[in-house]
């Protein structure tokens, strides 16, 4: 039986530049890489050198804690740059590809056979372990935890975000395989998040776990907004998740014995020349989309990730490690005459009523926006009141809860639940905020005091 | 901006002014890429809008209360010459209110060297609404002085405060010139009416006053913006239809009106359209920053100050307004309010997780 959720509250931003549902490959970028700034709270410790010779699935680099824990190369080639920034804080570790695709081959059985332990330590060594979150804190799960359940979302409902029905509708196979290995991580336990729209026909309603089926805008296919109405994590209780990406990643692991380093990205967004899926690497160098950028007068903003949540990353940057998705977005460092005093502002989406651009979400998907970056007004205190709750479906003040970590309060964090989110769950409040709040920002901030007095 | 560079010790007054014409080019650079495009001046230039009905109707309205007070019985002038009085009235009001206020915001600004908030577009507009049109502009320029400094800078600035600076202003009058406020000496411009509370706090009775058609339309005498309910209404449809001010507030605000006056048998639809009570209700108890910001705390807030606002007119003499005492008091409450709704949800999160203990 499938468990069924509506959700009211949230919001779908009107956005122009969704992917069309056609894949196509992507040249080979000149370098790839991996990103230490990817992953909340490990202190990486290199285990490569430059122009060492590196395999799909070497090891790279280690949490210093955790020295088991590994992240490995997602190509083939030499090590050609590792950059430092300030404090000599690790960035990138870049790779030359040799294009070869040979790969480190890891030796698997049928997950049934092997202890709980063995797999543990095949999905480190592979470097497949940090697909695995744990809620609270959204850090890489620790092994030796048990989870009270493991929760995969099965959509996205970010702006522009990529059909996973899409995605993944020929990798039934890597994620059965995928889900037998997690099945002994976390027996019994396993929920999938599936959207009201997911199709018959979709993939993941073939798979066998505890079924969730939600309907409603976004946030409802973020996995915190999942948890929160299934099994809310609470203080001492540890939830895992796992993207689709990890799950099929992890099943092709036990099918082939090698690391799966293929991606497939939707590239979206209003300065996006041809919105669609391609087919690429893990951590590729976004310079080899720039032929995607749309030529546009204003400078186009290379996000790895959605609008909401992603990285600004530039157009030498990388694709993130859990990215799926590309957005160009046209900067908005220019100034509008008379902005906030026009009666209507045609070009520019607003949720607040103040505007009649709110209206357009009663239209399907009629009308679609080319929203900037423009933060569209100066940070100011906290003044309006219930705009955060019209978006997010949870039982969360998050004024109060933001106003705790302002003030460091500890205890009261704590009791307002900063265990049940983390920055990409408010990033709606944030992008809605007629104060302009840095929301994303407060939180992370708060989670990291959290850590560190609980340590 | 590169060309006044000698002016750098007036940048946030100069930024302030050019923010206003052009939206800043400032981009995200954490978080969401993208964002909303409403903002607080958006917000506050709603409020504005929905106040105008309730000036215009001020300036004509006091115009009217002149020619009808000073009238021979010889009828009364055109519509124009009604409104002009008023206008030149009430026009200095409002400028004295935005100058002095504006001028203080400006320079706390300038000394923090933050961005100036717009919060004070409403509170501006509102002061002169609550105020006699006879009020002396000194002692209204002290007011808002009071208001802005005392009500809100010290607080932190617009966000921060605990009192409604508006009221704030009124109250500072009522208690420091009680001669000038008290309400029932507003039209000492050659003739002096009570005005309808002043006279209930009399004692005088029901049949004694101005109709409840003429309170209504608000052809009586009272401070400027607070007297005509439909240009409150239309004020509070276009607040509820943006959503800028809480129905809930204002719906609660009446239902706690309604309560007292079932208890005591008075009549309420005399007293939501009596003084300020609908006013009160629609653009000060509204106010987000001193209203509660939980949803059920709303509920609460909106009972108690409808509740309050009657006793206070029932059974305190001394004072007939009594809008402005509970708002101010409810607006003391608020965090106590929030304080609890939040406890109890606090309460509940524990309770919720403990149920799916591991």
């Amino acid at each position: 039986m499938f468990a069924h959720y509506r959700l009211r509250r949230g919001l779908d931003i009107p956005l122009k530049g969704e992917a069309d549902r056609l894949t196509v490959p992507v040249e080979p970028s000149a370098e790839y890489a991996i990103k230490p700034t990817d992953f909340q709270h490990i202190i990486p410790k290199l285990l490569c050198k430059e122009n060492d010779r590196v395999l799909i699935g070497t090891p790279l680099f280690s949490d210093k804690n955790r020295p088991n824990l590994l992240f490995t190369s997602p190509v083939s080639g030499r090590v050609s740059a590792i950059v430092r920034g300030d404090k000599r804080r690790l960035l990138e570790i870049r790779i030359l590809p040799d294009n070869t695709d040979t790969a480190v081959t890891f030796p698997t059985a049928a997950p049934e056979e092997l202890p709980r332990e063995q797999i543990v330590d095949l999905l480190l060594q592979s470097g497949l372990w940090p697909y695995i979150i744990q809620r609270p804190y959204g850090l890489i799960a620790r092994p030796e935890d048990t989870p009270k359940a493991l929760f995969i979302s099965c959509f996205n409902s970010a702006p522009l975000a990529p059909d996973y029905d899409f995605v993944f509708a020929d990798r039934q196979e890597q994620l059965e395989m995928g889900l037998r290995v997690i099945e002994r991580l976390c027996p019994g336990n396993i929920h999938l998040g599936l959207s009201h729209n997911t199709s018959a026909h979709s993939v993941f309603k073939r798979l066998k776990a505890h079924i969730h089926i939600f309907r409603g805008p976004h946030p409802a296919g973020n996995v915190g907004v999942q948890i929160h109405h299934v099994c809310p994590v609470g203080k001492g209780q540890v939830v895992w998740t796992l993207s689709p990406m990890g799950l099929a990643a992890i099943g092709h692991l036990f099918l082939t014995g090698m690391y799966d380093n293929s991606r497939m990205v939707a590239l979206t967004g209003s300065a996006c020349l041809r919105p669609q899926y391609v087919l690429c690497r893990q951590g590729l160098q976004l310079s080899a989309l720039q032929e995607y950028a749309a030529p546009r007068e204003e400078e186009v903003r290379y996000v790895s990730g959605d609008p909401l949540t992603g990285d600004n990353a530039g157009p030498s940057g990388f694709l993130g490690f859990y990215h799926q998705q590309v957005t160009f977005l046209p900067e908005g460092n220019t100034r509008e005459l008379f902005g906030w005093a026009r009666p209507l502002r045609f070009k520019k989406f607003s949720a607040a009523r103040t505007y009649l651009s709110y209206l357009s979400t009663r239209f399907g998907k009629t009308f679609r926006f080319d929203l900037n970056t423009n933060t569209n007004g100066g940070v100011r205190a906290f003044v309006m009141t219930g705009e955060y709750r019209k978006v997010l479906p949870m039982d969360i003040f998050v004024s109060f809860l933001l106003k705790a970590i302002l003030a460091g309060d500890i205890d009261k964090m704590e009791a307002l639940g900063i265990y049940e989110v983390i920055p990409e769950d408010l990033a709606l409040c944030e992008f809605v905020c007629s104060s302009k709040v840095e929301i994303q920002q407060i939180l992370q901030d708060g989670i990291d005091l959290m850590i560190k007095e609980m340590q | 901006m590169k060309g006044i560079k000698k002016f750098t010790f007036l940048r946030s007054t100069i930024d302030a002014f050019d923010a206003f014409l052009r939206v800043p080019d400032t981009v995200t650079r954490k978080g969401s890429h993208i964002r909303d495009c409403n903002d607080l001046k958006r917000v506050m230039i709603v409020v504005v809008i929905a106040l105008i009905p309730c000036l215009l109707f001020g300036m004509y309205n006091t115009g009217l209360q002149h020619y009808l007070a000073s009238g021979t019985g010889a009828g009364l002038p055109g519509f124009w010459q009604i409104f002009w009085y008023g206008f030149l009235k009430v026009l200095p009001l409002v400028i004295v209110s935005y100058v002095v206020g504006l001028g203080i915001e400006f320079t706390v600004a300038q000394i923090r060297g933050h961005e100036v908030n717009e919060g004070y577009l409403v509170t501006g507009m509102l002061i002169p609404l609550i105020m006699p049109v006879t009020v002396p502009l000194w002692m209204l320029a002290l007011a808002v002085a009071f208001a802005v400094i005392i009500g809100k800078e010290i607080f932190g600035g617009t966000g921060m405060n605990i009192w409604n600076p508006a009221l704030l202003a009124r109250a500072f009058l009522f208690f420091s010139y009680p001669s000038h406020m008290s309400g029932d000496d507003v039209w000492t411009d050659g003739f002096s009416g009570a005005t309808p509370l002043a006279g209930l706090s009399e004692g005088t009775s029901w049949e004694g006053m101005a109709s409840w058609r003429d309170m209504f339309l608000g052809f009586i005498p009272g401070s400027v913006g607070e007297t005509s309910v439909p240009c409150i209404l239309l004020g509070a449809a276009l607040l509820l239809y943006t959503g800028v001010a809480s129905w809930k507030i204002m719906a609660s605000c009446v239902a706690g009106a309604g309560i007292i006056c079932l208890l005591t048998g008075q009549p309420l639809h005399y007293h939501l359209v009596m003084g300020g009570f609908a006013f009160g209700c629609v653009f000060m108890a509204t106010d987000p920053v001193t209203s509660p910001q939980t949803e059920s705390g709303k509920w609460v807030y909106g009972l108690l100050t409808g509740a309050m606002t009657l006793i206070i007119r029932l059974y305190n003499p001394g004072y007939p307004e009594g809008m402005m005492l509970s708002i101010l008091l409810m607006n003391t409450f608020t965090p106590l309010i929030d304080h609890y709704v939040v406890s109890i949800n606090m309460k509940r999160r524990i309770k919720r997780t403990a149920g799916h203990g591991q």
